[in-house]
């Protein structure tokens, strides 16, 4: 991956949630979050000004970024689509529509489409499981969806967006 | 709640929130506006009724009058009826599926009938964001009572006492643990709330956290005043945000009334309340890893002893327990332990909140005493199997537990029995399968979890859960081979038997369990190459009936792999080699003529 040069006023952004949680390395864990929160993901560049201003090693924050679900070192698309893999979900026929999803995008799980519009990713129960199975486009919960729905509910989000091409970061 | 004259109670539950309980909301009080009726109808969102299946619901007070299936559109006809004539919306009533008959209330339906609501209590009752509706249902009346007039040791011996166990899933005593941590020596000790609830298909503490955040916080500080403790930490996952909120926002209600902070309702008990947040690790559910995990590190586990109870956060003494379990004792210290233990079998006291889903009908999250059966749960609260399915099987305990066969129907349901069955009671979810389900797919479910969430420190759950689920997914994929359920067997055992934590301890257990109770299954697989539940595509064949094909060429037609060859008005052919099992022609045939073999 090229290396990315980050922004002035990004780097002071990063400094700044360190400085709220007062450099501490046992915040790690808040920084990331908010760090992701901002950024939207934490490229190996970012990880460093973290080590640096926590006086860690980048070793350690990487450590951590790759051991939790939630943290991601790719940027996510613009709309980002997520499906529920819980038990719940999986026997009410999970699989078929993630399937269908990857068929559709053209991205297997964790992976962005080229144009940055989509972002596949799976999670585990959502705590919806009476509307099994459950797809969920940003915040947006569609649920008891269908591999038949899944290309009318990306048409809803593709004509939406009239945003000039986004490249990835 | 006293001075409206009605309230309109929403499901504010994650399930009903998706299904737009906010916009039913906003209906509701423009409606409520227009008619001019603000200053006698209230309009609260509550945590979750349960009912799931039935969202997004709405409760009319006083009355109780229980409306399914709202949408924003119905706020009008229930205003105007209900509300201004007093007639109910009966299409949105409740319809017994037996007598077809409208049930108005929850009391008269099935799904509500069995279960005693103890840590539930308020769900769907109150409204979390309002710490005087907690207050008004006895909340902080506990706390109250323990710092004015009860010493650590008293409170310690009446949990105790009342024989509760650790709800998060291993069963551990609380009065116990809360007395070890109470005895070891230090200046500074912990309390912590385990909300990092990761297994899937389980929704249990974070219903409670989202419908009665202050029966959490009472608890902890109360835990706090018996083992010493000035602190108290949850751990929530980052991905329930609405629980996050409700519970910052109980947290600085607390503090306005005294209730947190320092000197406590004027005793000189000093507690307080930090959320720290999960980031998706399953693992960090295990007591060691998730406070490895608050310390800011991976969250992997390390060896026990020292036990948090000894050495924990920042190396103090640390309690641990899980929100169910601590939604549980504000009730114990006001009815008293002799209560809670009449309730429950011999060695399981109280009740037990399950997310009961899958292949049912009453998808919900219930709480029924201990010792309930399997039986009652999955018909008669259940409602029974979905598009009347036969019953296959339960999973309980999640990603460590198992799967109960029809033969355990009948097993009421605590602890103990659930481990002699070959599963465990687990933090709750509880997953119902058909005759659809295919076992060997199901373990092989589970352990791609797994695979996911181990840590990665110990070589047998690292790489031997690996080996299991290549087995298992070349079984799904018709390569298995008799010698193969030996294999997994062993192999399983090793893992079980070298594992440092709970994690890699239990994960063959939906293997071991599947291949214990439906073994005819995997030899279906290995030995007939057919899977009997017509779920492995792999080992599945579409074949073409001769006498029922009349020759319409539609399948022919749409084979998009040119696999189906025939003419015109004669019986057509598939051939096996080049079909890719995509299903087309299954579905296009008018005359079922063809056959899933």
């Amino acid at each position: 991956m090229p290396k990315i040069k980050l922004a002035e006023n990004t780097i002071q952004l990063i400094k700044d949630i360190c400085a709220k949680f007062d450099n501490n390395e046992g915040e790690l864990i808040n920084v990331l979050h908010q760090v992701q929160g901002k950024l939207g993901y934490l490229p190996a560049e970012v990880q460093e000004v973290i080590a640096s201003e926590l006086n860690t090693s980048v070793a350690k924050v990487y450590g951590v970024v790759t051991f939790y679900s939630f943290f991601t070192m790719l940027p996510q698309g613009e709309n980002p689509i997520s499906i529920c893999m819980g038990t719940a979900c999986y026997v009410r026929g999970a699989e078929q529509v993630l399937s269908e999803l990857k068929r559709q995008l053209n991205v297997e799980v964790g992976q962005t489409t080229p144009d940055g519009k989509f972002s596949l990713s799976s999670l585990r129960c959502v705590g919806a499981c009476g509307l099994a199975p459950v797809v969920m486009v940003g915040e947006k919960v569609y649920g008891r969806v269908s591999p038949t729905q899944v290309k009318e509910i990306i048409a809803e989000y593709r004509e939406g967006c009239d945003t000039p091409e986004s490249k990835s970061a | 709640m006293a001075d409206f004259k009605m309230h309109v109670l929403i499901c504010g539950g994650t399930g009903c929130k998706a299904s737009l309980s906010e916009a039913i909301k906003t209906s509701f009080n423009s409606t409520i506006e227009s008619c001019e009726l603000e200053d006698d109808v209230q309009v609260i969102m509550t945590g979750c009724f349960g009912f799931c299946e039935k969202g997004p619901i709405i409760k009319i007070l006083p009355d109780n009058t229980f409306y399914v299936h709202v949408k924003p559109e119905d706020a009008e006809e229930i205003v105007k009826e209900h509300l201004v004539k007093g007639r109910p919306v009966e299409r949105l009533l409740y319809k017994d599926p037996k007598s077809e008959e409208n049930i108005p209330t929850s009391k008269g339906m099935d799904f509500y009938k069995k279960q005693i609501r103890i840590a539930l209590r308020n769900c769907g009752f109150i409204d979390p964001e309002q710490i005087e509706e907690y207050i008004a249902r006895d909340g902080y009346m506990a706390l109250g009572k323990c710092i004015s007039g009860m010493t650590p040791v008293d409170v310690i011996d009446e949990i105790k006492k009342s024989g509760l166990r650790g709800r998060g899933g291993g069963g551990f005593p609380t009065g116990l643990k809360w007395e070890i941590t109470h005895k070891s020596q230090a200046g500074q000790k912990y309390v912590v709330c385990n909300a990092d609830e990761g297994d899937p298909g389980a929704f249990m503490d974070r219903s409670i956290l989202e419908g009665d955040p202050h029966s959490v916080l009472e608890a902890m500080a109360i835990c706090g005043y018996c083992i010493g403790a000035d602190t108290g930490l949850i751990y929530i996952r980052a991905e329930y945000p609405l629980a996050i909120e409700r519970l910052k926002v109980a947290i600085n209600q607390a503090r306005e009334y005294g209730l947190l902070g320092e000197n406590i309702l004027g005793s000189g008990f000093n507690f307080d309340i930090e959320l720290r947040y999960g980031a998706g690790a399953f693992v960090c559910g295990e007591e060691t890893a998730l406070i490895h995990s608050m310390e800011g590190l991976r969250g992997e586990p390390t060896f026990k002893p020292p036990f948090p109870s000894e050495s924990g956060y920042l190396g103090k003494p640390t309690n641990v327990n899980n929100v169910e379990t601590f939604a549980n004792i504000p009730v114990i210290l006001n009815k008293g332990a002799d209560w809670f233990s009449s309730i429950g079998t011999e060695n399981s006291k109280g009740t037990k909140v399950f997310a009961l889903a899958g292949k049912i009908n009453n998808v919900g999250l219930i709480e029924v005493p201990m010792g309930t059966t399997l039986r009652e749960v999955v018909y008669d609260i259940g409602g029974g199997i979905k598009d009347g399915k036969e019953f296959k099987s339960v999973q309980t305990g999640g990603p460590s537990g198992g799967c109960l066969t029809k033969d355990f129907l009948d097993t009421p349901i605590d602890y103990d029995n659930l481990v002699a069955a070959g599963s465990m009671m687990g933090s709750g979810g509880m997953i119902v399968m058909d005759e659809d389900d295919c076992m060997v797919s199901i373990a092989k479910f589970y352990l791609e979890f797994t695979l996911e969430e181990s840590c990665g420190k110990c070589t047998p759950c690292r790489i031997g859960n690996k080996r299991l689920y290549e087995i298992l997914d070349s079984i799904t994929e018709g390569k298995g081979k008799e010698e193969d359920i030996e294999r997994l067997k062993m192999l399983s055992n090793v893992i079980k038997d070298t594992s440092l934590c709970g994690l890699g301890q239990s994960s063959p257990n939906p293997v071991l369990s599947t291949i214990h109770n439906f073994e005819d299954e995997y030899k279906a697989h290995v030995v007939d190459g057919k899977c009997p539940s017509g779920q492995c595509k792999a080992l599945l064949q579409y074949v073409i009936e001769e006498d029922k094909c009349t020759g319409c060429t539609l399948c022919f037609r749409n084979c998009p792999v040119g696999a189906i060859t025939g003419e015109r008005r004669a019986p057509h052919f598939i051939d096996q080699s080049l079909c890719i099992k995509c299903g087309v022609c299954y579905e296009k045939c008018k005359f079922d003529a063809i056959e899933l073999v």
